[in-house]
């Protein structure tokens, strides 16, 4: 008879290794069973970038799913920044929102200022004297010309490339120093009004002059960065045929801007709703053929050369007379006699304090800022504040192509794909 | 009826509501179930090609039988052409079908209107909140009985004024309901009885 060690086996000697059953059949050998599995397993891993990277532009967390090193899926996980943009609308007057609309994309606040007021005109029916278009129009573009120099230098870093974002940021600053001459603020700067434009940031003689000198030297700068990057190869490897969409993708993830653009797409809602005075001068779209991050940056250049056109075309036809409009109840009255005319006093502090009620209805405007078509839909329900604000953010909805374009791209591309849609988390998750 | 929406209404027999003009956008509102054909159709008609969504929201209407309006702003490329159409969603079957399959960019927006309003999209391939934290258990933001000014927390704090009856902003929540200690009666050094 078997003794209970003979049977069940030692336990403290090998925990592992069950005790032989009598009489069974000997296990096979270990080394033939190793022999059957790979050395190297493949499994897919998941890949944290995000929120607090150098790269991602702001607070965007990303989760790449890996397989080596390239992605097969990119899932974004937006809203660090969500402050409630659209709830705090609510409880704002039409005039307090404008403040609101400089933190959406922070780097371009003067096209967010101008697709929020002309909402509000709109939807109130208000004419905006000639020479406050103009105003309007040249403030628009330089701030396209800041954005997508911003974009440049940004982009080049992501890739490796440190000069040309001290060379661009040189260029915007000029720009930006004319900004806190005409409104005191270089980044949020409220400086459009319902009916015109902040009455006191009226365009000096000076200005002008600082500007012309600028729009002059500007196309050389453009084509010293394009002798930096345009046949740089690491520049050509990292972007020709990276983050790549077709026209059908881009129109389906409703991509706007030089992302729509860049593939082949010719829209503009300059062009195709033409507001302010861009019916007025003559200036192109240029439009991409292969919808790669290379086309894309191309599409900003051209875009910059055609808004310096644009600029200085307004400045030849500037006109003069108010830049804004006098509605009495919805904007300030004049200055001076705010202190000396008791009743220009009193509509000022009802101006400030209340506001001015709109009509009932809705509006949906569209307009073209750097990144895309920011829309803002306002339903009012007659009072001075909006029933509901809605913000049409071009960052969020072409965020929502990143894992179209991620896939099957290499981990070292996915933060030049974030880089290509010009991404700005404020307006992404308002 | 506007000339769309009769062109609409001929292909898909009553499923126009309403239809109307204002500020030279033109809005029509169709029935719930019909949205995802109509939206097909608008997009695939060759005479309108609705390419791309523009855009799609909600829009909280508390004392409407149908409480929640739908928006869905459609953009045609080629016409430069727009067109807002609607679908109204009651709260106690709080669901209208996704129109993912129509158009990708619907994707992050249903996502949006899912965590900021509270309406379900049938068959979307990922319903999750977006902008919130996905643990986020305390409603959805948007929606017109969510305070704007707080839950009442702001009372708990010795050291803010206290704000509630009496105030401009009133408290909407009782503060009690969330399980925390009473508003404390306001000290001398931070009252605002001042």
């Amino acid at each position: 008879m078997a003794t209970p060690h003979e049977t069940f086996g030692y336990i403290l000697h090998d925990v592992h290794e069950p005790a032989r059953p009598v009489g069974g059949p000997a296990p096979a050998p270990a080394a033939e069973a190793r022999e059957r599995e790979p050395l190297f397993k493949s499994e897919d891993l998941l890949l944290n970038l995000g929120p607090q990277h150098p790269a991602t532009h702001g607070v965007l967390r990303v989760v790449l799913e890996l397989e080596g090193e390239k992605i097969i899926r990119a899932i974004p996980y937006p809203g660090y920044l969500h402050r409630g943009v659209e709830k705090l609308a609510e409880d704002a007057t039409y005039t307090q929102f404008i403040t609101h609309t400089d933190r959406l994309d922070y780097v371009c606040a003067m096209s967010n200022n101008h697709a929020y007021v002309r909402t509000v005109e709109k939807l109130m029916s208000i004419t905006v004297p000639e020479r406050a278009e103009y105003i309007r129009t040249i403030v628009a573009e330089m701030q396209r010309i800041v954005g997508h120099l911003f974009w440049l230098g940004t982009q080049a870093l992501d890739i490796g490339a440190m000069t040309i974002f001290f060379w661009t940021f040189r260029e915007r600053d000029v720009l930006l120093n004319l900004f806190e001459a005409l409104c005191g603020a270089r980044l949020t700067v409220s400086y459009f009004r319902v009916g015109g434009v902040d009455v006191q940031g009226d365009l000096t003689p000076e200005m002008i002059r600082t500007l012309r000198a600028f729009l002059t030297e500007f196309p050389a700068k453009l084509e010293e960065y394009e002798g930096l990057l345009a046949e740089n190869r690491i520049w050509l490897a990292r972007t020709k045929g990276i983050a790549l969409i077709s026209a059908e993708d881009a129109i389906s993830f409703g991509l706007t801007g030089p992302p729509l653009r860049g593939s082949g797409v010719n829209y503009d809602i300059r062009k195709a709703e033409p507001y302010s005075v861009y019916d007025r001068v003559e200036w192109e779209v240029p439009v991409g053929r292969h919808g790669d991050t290379y086309d894309r940056y191309w599409v900003r250049m051209q875009e910059m050369r055609q808004s310096a056109r644009i600029i200085s075309q307004c400045l030849d036809q500037l006109p003069g007379g108010p830049i804004l409009a006098e509605i009495p109840g919805v904007t300030y009255p004049p200055r001076d006699k705010v202190m000396t005319d008791m009743e220009s006093m009193i509509h000022h502090f009802k101006v400030a304090c209340y506001g001015f009620d709109t009509p009932p209805g809705e509006v949906y405007c569209a307009t073209e800022t750097p990144k895309g078509e920011l829309g803002f839909y306002i339903v009012s329900d007659g009072r001075n504040k909006p029933y509901r604000l809605r913000v049409r953010a071009p960052s969020f909805i072409n965020l929502g192509a990143f894992d179209h374009m991620a896939r099957g791209s290499m981990i070292a591309d996915a933060i030049t794909i974030f880089g290509t849609y010009d991404l700005v988390m404020g307006e992404c998750d308002r | 009826m506007l000339p769309i929406a009769e062109s609409i209404e001929r292909q898909f027999p009553g499923a126009v509501l309403e239809s109307a003009e204002a500020f030279g956008e033109q809005t029509v509102v169709v029935a719930r179930e019909a949205i995802v054909p109509v939206c097909r159709w608008l997009r695939d008609e060759p005479s309108l090609v609705f390419a791309q969504l523009s855009d799609l929201t909600a829009v909280d209407w508390p004392e409407r039988p149908e409480r929640f309006d739908v928006v869905y702003q459609l953009n045609s490329l080629r016409d430069h052409r727009r067109l807002r159409l609607k679908a109204r969603v009651p709260l106690s079957d709080c669901e209208i079908e996704s129109v993912t399959s129509v158009w990708q960019s619907a994707n992050f927006l249903e996502r949006e209107v899912f965590d900021l309003m509270g309406i379900r999209f049938r068959h979307h391939p990922d319903l999750r909140r977006i902008l919130m934290p996905e643990d986020y258990a305390e409603g959805h933001p948007l929606r017109k009985d969510f305070p704007v000014v707080g839950k009442g927390w702001r009372n708990t704090f010795e050291f803010w004024p206290a704000i509630g009856p009496g105030s401009e902003v009133a408290v909407p929540v009782d503060a009690s309901a969330l399980g925390l200690p009473a508003r404390p009666a306001p000290s001398a050094k931070n009252g605002t009885s001042a």
